[in-house]
């Protein structure tokens, strides 16, 4: 299912004091099993434009294609349950939406919400809990006997216990510790792979941009600043810098090793193994000189 | 969804109102409060009408807005209005529908009752709309100071008051926040029938709760841990200051008064 943003807009408090313009003119497409990483400062509309991927959101001016649905700004929208079950959305510190007695209810609470059947619903919530690196025992636990990531988790299985096409994720690594933070994000990206589900990620982290993403959306100010795949947006890394962003520490370590030795590598390197034949094969290159 | 309602909202601006002394603006709308009573015919109305859109037009807040954000408490003003009218069983008939009939005091009590009503909520929401609700609870703590004698707590409640203020807004946004998470997973808040979305109503109040609680305990915590020990001694870091315009505005309503005395009936 393809999602594309088309020339999209967007007011909050239209027609009072508050009024302020959050996102101008932003089209992004998300073709069917892509990963599409939105980076961009605090401020910069990222959040605004991940809840118009399933309609949480109305455009003020612009429309949003969500698979075969059309979403027209100035329109009112009826029955928009089809689409939120396609886009499954992950919110920054999803724990705070939990509130069932047990964690298998609260996995649940989302299929069934969309017409699945109980017990399709506790099939699905088991192969979500493992699918996090959960479990089984938990299930019958109250989630706030929980520890915080075990909560994180379990709030990412009631997502994915949807069963959508395309998964939205706004800093789903928010607060936990590195070692957490890679389990969830090589998770998500498994599931990409094995299942295509296209992945749109909003984060900070330029690691994460880099490691998993084939296309990325530079935000700035309301607006699209840059569109393109990783190799393209960091290898011209002062543009970044210029916008208060920061670059992978590969791409750093990269930059100084060229400044140091002032000479240029051919391409950019977005891994440690990639930078280091990199460095490798210059310095055979060299010493066979 | 609740981006319109301006009832407890602070908007700032420059403007007469919003540089007066929190102090004299909570005496007039107290005073205000009971100088509604006093009118009880067409001129004293007017002249409390009157009073009240000069006080909106010298507080610099679109009209526009003020109007659409007073919308939702329209209903309670017209509910207010039809009891009135066909309660009130005095004077002479006006209109007789089968069992139903309306008294010419019925129309009368109307009107005047549902616009006493709505000039002391546009005058209540001026003050909050030009006060941000530090400088109300500043404010409202000077003025109780004599209850202390007493022994009234007046600081631990302009403190509880300034809390719960301070965390409307958070709480609002929190509420939304959670609204949309549990909007992505299933839940219709603005449509479906009365039933299913009373029912969508736990999963919002329960994630709200469990974090009001959590925030309540660190703020308990991080008060402590910076010596927070109640108001004895405690010394302010934002003064009140009383200007000229403070008595004047003061002055205003006290004149509005005796026009009101010397016009009713």
């Amino acid at each position: 299912m393809d999602i594309s943003l088309q020339n999209v807009e967007y007011r909050y408090s239209v027609g009072t004091p508050f009024e302020h313009l959050a996102i101008a003119d932003v089209s992004i497409d998300i073709p069917s099993g892509s990963y599409l990483a939105i980076i961009g400062h605090t401020g910069s509309g990222k959040s605004t434009v991940l809840q118009h991927l399933n309609a949480l959101l109305k455009p003020t001016k612009g429309t949003v294609l969500i698979g075969s649905r059309e979403i027209k700004a100035g329109r009112k929208e009826k029955n928009l349950k089809g689409v939120r079950k396609k886009v499954g959305i992950v919110f920054q510190f999803p724990e705070h939406q939990l509130f069932e007695e047990t964690v298998e209810k609260d996995i649940c609470f989302g299929p069934m919400n969309f017409g699945v059947s109980e017990e399709e619903a506790k099939r699905r919530a088991r192969a979500a809990i493992f699918q996090v690196g959960l479990s089984e025992e938990i299930l019958e636990k109250s989630p706030f006997d929980l520890s915080g990531g075990q909560m994180r988790r379990v709030a990412i299985a009631g997502v994915l216990a949807m069963d959508p096409e395309c998964i939205v994720l706004d800093e789903p690594t928010a607060g936990l510790d590195p070692r957490g933070r890679k389990e969830i994000m090589d998770l998500f990206y498994r599931l990409h792979q094995e299942r295509g589900l296209s992945t749109v990620l909003v984060t900070h982290s330029m690691e994460d941009a880099a490691r998993y993403a084939d296309e990325i959306v530079i935000m700035h100010k309301g607006k699209v600043r840059k569109k393109g795949s990783p190799k393209e947006i960091f290898s011209v890394p002062a543009e970044l810098l210029e916008l208060g962003l920061d670059v992978p520490e590969v791409v750093r370590f990269q930059m100084k090793l060229e400044q140091t030795f002032s000479t240029k590598f051919e391409k950019v390197c977005l891994s440690q193994d990639e930078l280091t034949d990199m460095v490798a094969s210059y310095l055979t290159g060299r010493t066979s000189l | 969804m609740m981006e319109k309602m301006i009832i407890g909202r602070y908007v700032p601006a420059e403007s007469v109102l919003h540089r007066m002394d929190p102090r004299s603006k909570l005496i007039i709308v107290f005073l205000f409060v009971a100088v509604v009573f006093l009118a009880n015919n067409l001129w004293t109305y007017l002249i409390l009408l009157g009073y009240t859109l000069l006080m909106a037009a010298l507080s610099r807040i679109p009209a526009r807005f003020l109007i659409a954000g007073l919308k939702p408490v329209l209903f309670l003003v017209l509910f207010t209005f039809f009891l009135h009218l066909f309660l009130t069983k005095e004077g002479e008939v006006i209109l007789e529908i089968g069992w139903l009939s309306i008294y010419e005091e019925g129309i009368r009590q109307g009107i005047f009752i549902s616009l006493r009503f709505f000039l002391l909520i546009l005058i209540t929401s001026l003050l909050t709309l030009t006060t941000t609700p530090i400088e109300i609870t500043d404010g409202l703590e000077i003025l109780l100071g004599p209850l202390k004698k007493v022994n009234f707590p007046v600081h631990e409640l302009a403190l509880m008051m300034s809390i719960s203020l301070r965390f409307i807004p958070t709480l609002m946004d929190e509420t939304d926040k959670i609204m949309k998470a549990q909007t992505a997973r299933g839940v219709e808040y603005s449509s479906g029938p009365i039933k299913e979305r009373m029912k969508a109503i736990v999963p919002l109040l329960i994630p709200l709760f469990i974090s009001s609680f959590k925030r309540a305990e660190e703020l308990a915590v991080a008060m402590e841990a910076r010596g927070y020990k109640g108001g004895e001694g405690r010394t302010k870091y934002r003064q009140l200051q009383w200007k000229n315009t403070d008595t004047m505005m003061i002055l205003l309503l006290l004149a509005v008064t005796a026009l009101l005395i010397v016009f009713r009936g």
